[in-house]
């Protein structure tokens, strides 16, 4: 188990010598997505046959931020700022933006780590076999936050670059993009096939079955 | 009747940026219990951190502030119309000023309200109560449970008697839960839950379980369960050996904080009984994250107090 400080775009061999257990303070910019998100990145750019010409911009843009990068599982408390302060973002601030549940994004997933050469997915509760066998066959992590962290976390946001599909999706479930600096996480499944989660439920089902 | 739209907002917000002092000192006693520098105590450090900064910032504990759910006890007379457009109105407010993120989702187009007033939403029970009957001005109290989402796609709701779904089990790969319909079956199907959510969750949780009821205000029992302080004793001898039991128990699981592993994966097992139809028996388990957010405001007159 070790500590580490790591900067988005990370490098395949950054991601490979990680291991569950090990403690990450994440920097640089990253992207938050959810349910729509999640929906949205398969139906409109994965699964379908062409791009819709309105979509394009979007799509080149999110391709840019997620190669080498991370998506973080959150649905954040936002502040709109007062124009005096507005910067680059559209004038918006963090207010709390601890990580969801991940496993409902499992059917998405995997694609969409290969399809956007994702180095790390954060979240909470961790996913399923497709995300693990996943991240051993592109080199991607997955990041624990913790639950309920939500003013620490949001703390650790120091600009919000950009938003999209605020309006179609709602706040919760917006893309947006945020520049960070010290954001914690534990790698709970690594690029060798471990998962901390199934080890855990292994060993709780064994504990079950003793009290049954 | 007063405006109550201000102490409704002040409500909300004391819930959605402060935990209980009780909700707290377990999380610390948590803390103290896991092994020094494990994922879990790590988890748990950073739980309290969090806790400190956002009462400090008057921030959001967790930005999934849930389901406003409010239990009015109210006076005779008092106009339970009047009092929920207040609530909304207030539920409103605390959403333009960030103590509540927009959450509030119409289930056809997928539009968020972008305020929290929707269908149903926020959720209010209303009972009349005659507390206060003999006091001079009329007894209003209002709690309030912020129930984030992750907690509740974890509660289930069994019908005993019960057997896991699938085939027989074989090969040990199925838990073989068989659970009758007695406080044994009970136990049981409390531990299988718990069991599922593993830190989905967000564990260290609260266990709210409602033994009986049909299957609608089983769950609403069960919720109001999270109102008891942690440190109470269930005043049926057999309810409070099982709260007991049960603590012990889940703990064994060693799912742990955030599900790393550890000592704590509930920190409080409260149980009520009601009747039931002789046909149900249902046994509904409602489940609380560590963010156990519960606030509560009493009303006589013009003076206010928040607990």
């Amino acid at each position: 188990m070790a500590t580490c400080d790591l900067t988005i775009p990370i490098s395949e061999d950054a991601i490979r010598a990680l291991h569950v257990g090990d403690a990450v303070r994440l920097g640089g910019v990253m992207v938050t997505g959810r349910d729509a998100a999640h929906k949205y990145l398969i139906e409109t750019f994965i699964r379908a046959d062409t791009v819709p010409e309105s979509e394009r911009p979007l799509y080149e843009e999110l391709r840019r931020l997620l190669r080498g990068g991370v998506i973080y599982h959150c649905g954040p408390v936002v502040r709109q700022l007062p124009p005096s302060q507005g910067g680059t973002g559209g004038g918006w601030e963090f207010v709390a933006a601890g990580p969801t549940t991940s496993i409902r994004e499992e059917v998405y997933e995997p694609e969409i780590i290969a399809h956007f050469g994702l180095r790390g997915v954060i979240g909470k509760g961790g996913m399923g076999p497709g995300t693990l066998r996943a991240c051993q066959e592109h080199g991607a992590v997955y990041f624990h936050a913790v639950g309920g962290a939500a003013s620490l976390i949001a703390d650790a946001v120091k600009e919000v670059v950009a938003v999209y599909k605020k309006d179609e999706f709602g706040v919760p479930e917006a893309f947006w993009v945020i520049r960070v600096e010290g954001f914690p996480v534990v790698v709970t499944m690594d690029s060798h096939g471990r998962s901390i989660h199934s080890e855990v439920e292994a060993a709780s089902r064994e504990a079950l079955e003793g009290l049954l | 009747m007063n405006d109550l739209v201000g102490p409704f907002v002040e409500l909300i917000r004391r819930a959605a940026t402060d935990l209980p002092a009780d909700v707290e000192a377990a999380l610390r006693t948590a803390y103290g219990r896991e092994e020094p520098g494990s994922a879990a105590a790590g988890a748990l450090a950073t739980v309290l951190e969090n806790v400190a900064l956002a009462r400090a910032h008057s921030t959001p504990i967790c930005q999934d502030t849930g389901v406003p759910i409010f239990y009015v006890r109210y006076p005779q007379g008092m106009s339970t119309r009047q009092l929920r457009a207040q609530i909304e109105a207030a539920v409103a407010e605390a959403t333009r000023r960030a103590y509540l993120r927009p959450n509030a989702v119409d289930s056809l187009t997928g539009r968020n309200s972008g305020n929290n007033l929707g269908v149903g939403f926020p959720t209010v029970h209303f009972e009349e109560w005659d507390v206060g009957a003999r006091l001079p001005r009329p007894y209003l109290r209002v709690d309030l449970l912020l129930k984030g989402g992750g907690s509740e796609n974890v509660g289930a709701q069994y019908k005993l008697p019960y057997a896991p779904p699938g085939p027989p089990a074989s090969g040990g790969s199925t838990v073989p839960l068989k659970a009758g319909r007695d406080l044994e079956g009970v136990r049981r199907v409390v531990l299988d839950a718990v069991y599922q959510a593993q830190g989905k969750g967000c564990a260290p949780g609260v266990l709210g379980v409602a033994i009986g009821a049909d299957r609608g205000t089983g769950y609403v029992h069960a919720k109001e369960q999270f109102f008891r302080p942690l440190g109470d004793t269930n005043p049926v001898p057999e309810l409070a050996q099982l709260e007991e039991r049960l603590l012990r128990e889940c703990n064994q699981l060693g799912i742990g904080p955030m599900g790393f592993g550890g000592k704590t994966t509930v920190f409080g097992v409260k149980i009520g009984a009601y009747h039931r139809l002789p046909a149900c028996y249902f046994v509904s388990v409602a489940y609380m994250c560590w963010a156990c957010r519960r606030a509560r405001m009493i009303v006589q007159g013009e003076e206010r107090e928040y607990h």
